[in-house]
Order: structure tokens, then sequence, then C-alpha cells
């Protein structure tokens, strides 16, 4: 007797299973999380506590989890857009860099300047860089109907390579001793810090602004709702008379000046120039944030918070118990599987004959 | 002569329909058998009981006289049947020889099977070289791999689903030759087609079905395409309800030779169809399924840039080159045949399926913003008026049963004032009372001067609503007939294929 899975669709999947599957993710991570602490031989309680609970037991680790979690809020708004349509924009973290290279660009060229319009036009061109290095698979999405999967991920490590150009060759720190860097930014070009001595930075405004517009956007626009039923149904979209192309350039455009702002934040905010590991993967751990905050604004702030805790605890745990800071993705990637996991189990029956 | 098959009171039930309705008939040995009917009609259900890949609710097969249960394609084949389908599957970068030890049940070498093969290709005349890789050969040499690979497995009984709709005229000489070789050394051939004169040239029996019910039985050779058409469509007469308020002064829609040529071997071009559509008219295109009807509704909608020569005339505009938003802002209104995920959008609240048919109008939007208030009042009339039942507007579209949901997708159309609808199988599948409504606003909504294009496999939807029929038939259209007074046996003759 051969048995067979059969994989059929629900024909009346839960909504509330929708929005309740990043909680179950998250503590199936932590359930199966402990057994890899356990086989470690690390307590897992107190591995837990060293991973989730001690990075912000004061207000210095709160401002590092905001530190962390606005470029990746930033960066999984704007990808929402992308899921929302169907478009899988993968590329971020490559439109990420291109936005520290625009905008820090700025930044170096005038690195002299004392005008209050330095960092606005850095953050411009932030913006526009991100957005130019995204239209560059809408661009191929539209007229030659390439997978923007592909061409999107390529390019990122293009823009890494044009970084790594810049920050050995044209703009290296002459007073730098050889380092792969460029020098600083005038102060005029430096994001201001919302508190003295912490590092959490007025990109955070940004990140609730732009989820208070997306919000907006996706419930009460003729734009949003477009991007919903493409979303839905690219033959209800045709349907409809919408411009599917258009909205392909649109939404690559939004998630990369997206990605681009928070690059920009990134070099401007804490690094303060530009060198060749200028993200931690904000790029593509945001790809994650967007779906486990189910690309809704409000969700996106939230797990943005999050995995932004996975970044802090891995710290820590490699500090406190001596584990590789990687842990921190293994985690990461934990809760995208389960996540995935429960959203397939949510919407097909599997059965076995 | 013995049968090979016999079938006893197969019957199948799908939700809404009876697909087979104690179908008994006998297949007898070596012949050529051919099943007609009109879409619908079970014949596709029946090949498919017969093969496996459903299973009947009721009802028995004979195979050799003896009860034969089957239960999966596996089985069948173990019993010799086997089944050539209409789409073929085949995979397109591995050579024949490759795709036919794939269909292998039993272990064979590569070399063994290439031999094989190859006395079969010389035995029949197929001419295949089986090192090339599929996606260098024409539609008609795929279908040969198929068929060769059916014949592999030694079979006693070879289905085939609608053999030459992808084939050239030569290639379909070629095929017949093939069948008839095949037949002299043993072989029955099943095959399923609603083209009259190649059932004529090719069955020895023919056996026609309508709405899941065997009405004949047939020696072919006593036949003529005109007595088989009129079979198939069975004693019709024209039950309409329309009375005669068409304009014919007065042109709203023009089809001058619109001509179409894709490559894709799945889709059938239109050839030079010409129509002119008048005030006040209900014009039907009837004819069996996969005859341009899919192709003729994308050039009304220009849903996907679907290239054709030939010129569109609405209301003396050239719409050629016109997006379908800027047609339906010429107030051209669709209904397509999909209502789930292309007329409607399953996860969507009825009030927001609203907006996805009006957004070109002005006042459903405020600037860039949605107003809500129009969309939900919209909805709410929609609702009143064509008796959608549903507890609000707030509901998704999936929720919806079809009939309910086909009720307003047509209201929401039909109350944007529209000068030209265009629906594709406006009825298909949904309750008798939704399907009198729907019948009953369409009348109603050409007597107030708007003109109707409907495209429906339902002849008998058709002979009640309209003033014109056509047929479409390979992407050619008949001349039209009128519904009233209506010659069935030239209606059978169109369907079939034999234009005057």
């Amino acid at each position: 007797m051969v048995y067979l899975i059969s994989i059929k669709l629900r024909e009346d999947y839960s909504n509330l299973i929708f929005y309740l599957s990043p909680l179950v993710a998250v503590v199936l991570t932590l359930f199966f999380g402990s057994f890899i602490f356990l086989i470690l031989n690390l307590s897992p309680i107190e591995s837990f506590k060293i991973f989730f609970i001690s990075p912000i037991s004061n207000s210095y680790g709160i401002s590092e989890l905001f530190v962390k979690a606005t470029p990746l809020a930033i960066i999984a708004l704007g990808l929402s857009y992308c899921f929302k349509n169907n478009i899988y924009n993968i590329g971020a973290e490559g439109q990420l860099t291109m936005g520290a290279i625009f905008g820090g660009g700025i930044g170096l060229l005038f690195n002299d300047s004392t005008s209050i319009f330095l960092l606005p036009l850095m953050i411009l061109f932030g913006a526009i860089g991100g957005a130019l290095w995204a239209s560059i698979p809408a661009l191929l999405k539209t007229k030659f109907n390439t997978n923007e999967i592909l061409t999107s991920l390529m390019l990122t490590y293009v823009a890494l390579f044009i970084l790594d150009y810049f920050v050995v060759g044209p703009w290296k720190d002459p007073a730098g001793y050889g380092l792969p860097k460029s020098m600083p930014f005038p102060d005029a070009g430096r994001l201001p810090v919302l508190f003295d001595g912490l590092r959490i930075h007025i990109g955070v405004y940004f990140a609730i602004i732009i989820c208070f517009i997306t919000h907006i956007v996706y419930n009460k626009t003729l734009f949003g709702f477009k991007l919903r039923v493409s979303g839905l149904s690219s033959k209800a979209s045709q349907y409809a008379g919408f411009k599917y192309k258009n909205l392909i350039f649109y939404t690559f455009i939004i998630s990369g000046a997206c990605a681009g702002l928070a690059g920009l934040f990134e070099v401007s905010g804490p690094i303060g120039l530009l060198y060749r590991d200028i993200s931690p993967n904000y790029g593509f751990t945001a790809i994650i944030v967007a779906f486990l905050g189910r690309l809704n604004p409000i969700g996106i702030i939230l797990s943005s918070l999050l995995i932004a805790l996975t970044y802090l605890g891995a710290e820590d745990a490699q500090l406190f118990l001596k584990i590789p800071s990687a842990v921190g993705f293994v985690f990461q990637g934990l809760v995208l599987f389960f996540l995935l996991g429960t959203d397939f189990l949510n919407k097909y029956k599997v059965s076995i004959s | 002569m013995q049968s090979i098959v016999e079938f006893q009171n197969i019957y199948k039930e799908y939700p809404g329909v009876v697909a087979n309705n104690n179908v008994s008939f006998k297949i007898l040995r070596q012949s050529i058998h051919a099943i007609l009917g009109e879409n619908g009609a079970g014949k596709s259900t029946l090949v498919k009981i017969l093969y496996g890949h459903v299973k009947p609710d009721k009802g028995q097969i004979l195979i050799n006289s003896d009860l034969a249960i089957i239960n999966s394609p596996t089985m069948a084949q173990s019993l010799g049947i086997n089944m050539v389908f209409q789409h073929f599957s085949l995979f397109e970068s591995l050579t024949v020889a490759e795709n036919l030890i794939l269909g292998m049940s039993e272990k064979i070498s590569l070399g063994k099977l290439k031999l094989k093969s190859e006395t079969i290709c010389n035995k029949y005349g197929f001419n295949l070289n089986l090192n090339s890789p599929i996606s260098s050969l024409s539609v008609g040499q795929r279908q040969s791999v198929e068929i060769v690979r059916s014949l592999l497995n030694n079979p006693k009984i070879l289905i085939m689903d609608e053999p030459t709709s992808v084939l050239t005229p030569e290639e379909i000489i070629k095929l017949f030759k093939i069948i008839k070789k095949l037949v002299a050394d043993g072989l029955t051939v099943i095959f399923i087609s609603h083209k009259l004169e190649e059932i004529i040239n090719l069955s020895d029996h023919v056996t026609i079905m309508r709405n899941g019910k065997v009405v004949s039985d047939l020696t072919t050779e006593n036949e003529n395409p005109e007595s088989l058409g009129y079979k198939m469509l069975g004693y019709r007469v024209s039950k309409t309800k329309q009375t005669n308020n068409v304009n014919y002064s007065e042109n709203v829609l023009s089809l001058n030779n619109i001509s179409s040529y894709s490559q894709d071997p799945f889709t059938t071009n239109l050839n030079k169809i010409n129509f002119n559509l008048k005030k006040g008219q209900i014009f039907g295109i009837a004819g069996v399924a996969g005859n341009g009807q899919k192709e003729l509704m994308e050039i009304l909608l220009n849903e996907n840039d679907f290239e054709f020569s030939g010129d569109i005339i609405f209301k003396n505009i050239n719409i050629n080159k016109l997006s379908t938003f800027q047609r339906k802002s010429l107030s051209i209104s669709y209904v397509t045949e999909q209502r789930l995920g292309h007329s409607a959008v399953p996860e969507m609240s009825l009030s927001e399926n609203i907006l996805l048919s009006m957004s070109h109008k002005s006042d459903f939007k405020k600037g860039d913003f949605i107003n809500f208030d129009r969309i939900n009042s919209y909805a709410n009339d929609v609702i009143k008026n064509f008796n959608v039942d549903t507890p609000s507007f707030n509901v998704k579209a999936g929720k919806l049963s079809g009939g309910n949901l086909q009720k307003f997708i047509i209201g929401r159309e039909i109350m944007s004032n529209p000068e030209l609808l265009i629906l594709s199988q406006p009825t298909w599948g949904i309750d008798a009372g939704s399907e009198a409504f729907i019948k009953k606003s369409l009348i109603e909504l050409s007597q107030r001067g708007v003109s109707i294009i409907i495209i429906s496999h339902d002849l008998d939807e058709l002979l009640e609503v309209c003033h014109n029929i056509s047929v479409l038939y390979e992407g050619s259209l008949s001349k039209f007939l009128n519904v009233e007074n209506i010659d069935i046996t030239k209606l059978g003759k169109y369907m079939g294929g034999l234009f005057d």
C-alpha cells in the first residue's frame, strides 16, 4: 500500500489564526530554541534570560533596541508595498547600501559644511539612491519579464561591491591609516540623537510617520486598494483595468526609497562614516519582519522590535554564554520557518491516505 | 462482434449537476467509437471514469464481460486502458526517448525502449526522432509522442480526448490513418469529439450524450453530419421571451475582420470575425468551448494586449488600442466567465468589489482617496435591487453562493448604466432561481436600449434571451440566425462546423 500525502486548499481559512500565527511561531521558536541551548549544554531558562531579557533591562539597552528596530521597521514597511502586490523584492540590502552611498556621498562632498540643509539633502539623496537601485529590477521585470527575486538579489552584491570600491578607492580617508573607510561626516550631516549619551536617533520618528502614512495608504486610498487587488488576484486587477506595470514600478520605488532612507540613517546616525559593513543584513532580516508583521504597518513595528531583540540577544549571548552571535540568525530563521509553516497549515489541509 | 467495454448505469453527480445519469452502452472490440455532445454533456466525466480518474457514484463497467474495478489510472493501464489527453504532459527539455521511458510502469533499459519505440514508429508511420528534445517538436509530433507512450504499454483500449483540436488538417489526415491501422491490428479506440464531419469519416459507432444522458447510440454508416448535429442538440424550440425592440439603424459595436495569429497551440486563432451589434440588441455567441470564445473575450476586453488585426468600432470610435480601463470609461461593461478571482476578488468585501469595477468613475473617489460612503450605498442598492442574499456589504465575496455572487456582479455592472454589456457564461453553474432572475434582468436591460453580447455554451440560455445567435467554430463565426423561428437543424450544423 502506498501512502500519499494530499494537500488541499482550505475553503474557509481563518483570519483570526492568520493574525495569531506570528505568536504561535514565536512560541515554537522559543520551544525549539531551548533544545539548541540544551544541545550546547546551557540552561534554556538562563540562556533565554540573557538572550531576551537582560539586553533590555536598562535605558541603554532599550535605546539600542530602537536603534536596531528603526532600520528594520523602515525597510519592512517599504517592503510591505511590494509584498502586498505579490512582488518579491529581496534586494533591500542593496537598496540600503545605495542609499548610504548616495546620501553619504553628499555628506562627504560637503564635508566642511555647517548648513542645516546638509542633513535633509543627505536624507533626500539616500531615498533617491535606494529608489534608483530598486527601479532596475522593476524595469527589468516590466520590460523583459525577468524574475525580480533574482535580479533584486543579485543587484545587492553589485551595490556592496560599489560601496567597497568607494571606501578603498576615491573616498578613502587620507588620515585613516589605509583602513577601508571614508572620513567622518561633518556634524551638520549627523542624525540628531534623542537623548544625550544614547544612540537612539530621530529615525524613530521617521519609522512612526512612515507607519502612519502606510496605514492610511493601505486602508483609505485607491492606490492601496489597487495593491491589495493585484496582490490577491492579478486577473481581477486586469479586469478592473489597473496598470500592473505601473504598480510594480511604484512599489519598487517606495520600498527602495525606504531601504535607502534606512541606509542613510545608519551611516549618518550610529556609524558616522562609510565603511564596508554598514548593515548587519538589515535588508534581508526586514523580509522576515515584514511577514512576521503580516504586512500590516502596526504589526511591522511590533515585529521589528522583536527581531531587533534577537540582534541584541545574540551580542549578549556571545559575550556571556560564549556562543557565536550567529545564533541570532538561527532564531530569525526559526521564526520565519515556523511562520511559513503555520501559514501553510492555515491555508491548506494536509492528510495522508 | 463482442463488446470490449460495457458501461452499466453509470451515475455521477457533482454539486448541483448530474454529470452522468445512468449511462449504459457498449463499445465493440476493434472499433472506433466516438462520443459526441455539447459542453457539459458528460463525455469527459465518462471517459475519466473509464480511465480511473473519477469514481462513479453508482454503476459498473464490464471489460471483456467481466466486472472491472478501476480506482486509478494505474489500474486502468493494467487492464489495457490508456488515454491520450487533450493537454499533453511532456517534459519540454527532455528528449522523446527520455519522456517515453518516464511513462513506463515496468523497468526497461533506454536502449531496449528505443528499439521498441522505433518498431512502433516504423510500423504505424510516426515520424519521430527519439533523440530530439520535446521543445523542438511541433504540436502534432508531441501528440505522436503521447500516443507512442500509450502504445508502449500494449493497450487494448485507447481513449483520445479531442485528439484533433490542436492539429493542422494534414496532421489530422495522418492521425486518422494511424488510428485506422491501430484498429486493424486489434486496438479499440474511443474518441471524444464535437466535430461532426470527423465523426462521420472516422468512427464506426457514435454515442451521443446530452445533459449527462445517452440520447442516441448509432452506427455511423447510416448518419450524416446534419442528422448527428440535430441529435446532439435535440428537439428544441425558441423559448424566446424577447420582444423586438432593436433599433436597427443604430450600430453600437462593429467587429470588422478580426483575426488573431497566436503561436500558442492551445489558443484558437480567430478568423475574420465580423458582426454589427445594434442598439438594444442581445447577440448570442454559441459554440463548444475552445473554439475561440476565450480569444474573442480577450480582444473585447484587452486585458493582456492580445494581438489581433481588424477593427473594433464602438459608436464610431476605433477602440483597438484602448485599454480595459479606457473601454470601461466609454461605458462598456464586462462580466467574465470566472467569477471568483476575475470579476470579483473572493477575499474582499462586497463593497470593495464594487470599487473593483467602478474605479474609473469619479464619484467613487475623493482625489486619491476612496469614497466609502458611495461604494457602500452602491453595494446596498445592488444587494436590494438584485435580490442578493447576504447580511451586509461587508461580507467577503467568496462567502456568497455562485448564484448570489453572479447576481451581485451582474447587478453591479447593470447599475453603472453601460451602453454595452459583454458577458461570458452568465448563468454557468448557478441555481435555477438566480438564473431566471439574471435572464430577466438582461432582457429588461436590452429593452432600455442597452446592447448585450453573451458568449455561452448553453444554447437554451441563448435561445431564451437573445435576438440573434451566431456560432463560433474553430475561430470562425457563422452567419447569424434569428432566434424567433430558429432553424435547429441549421444551428446543429453550425455547431458541428458546417457553415454555409
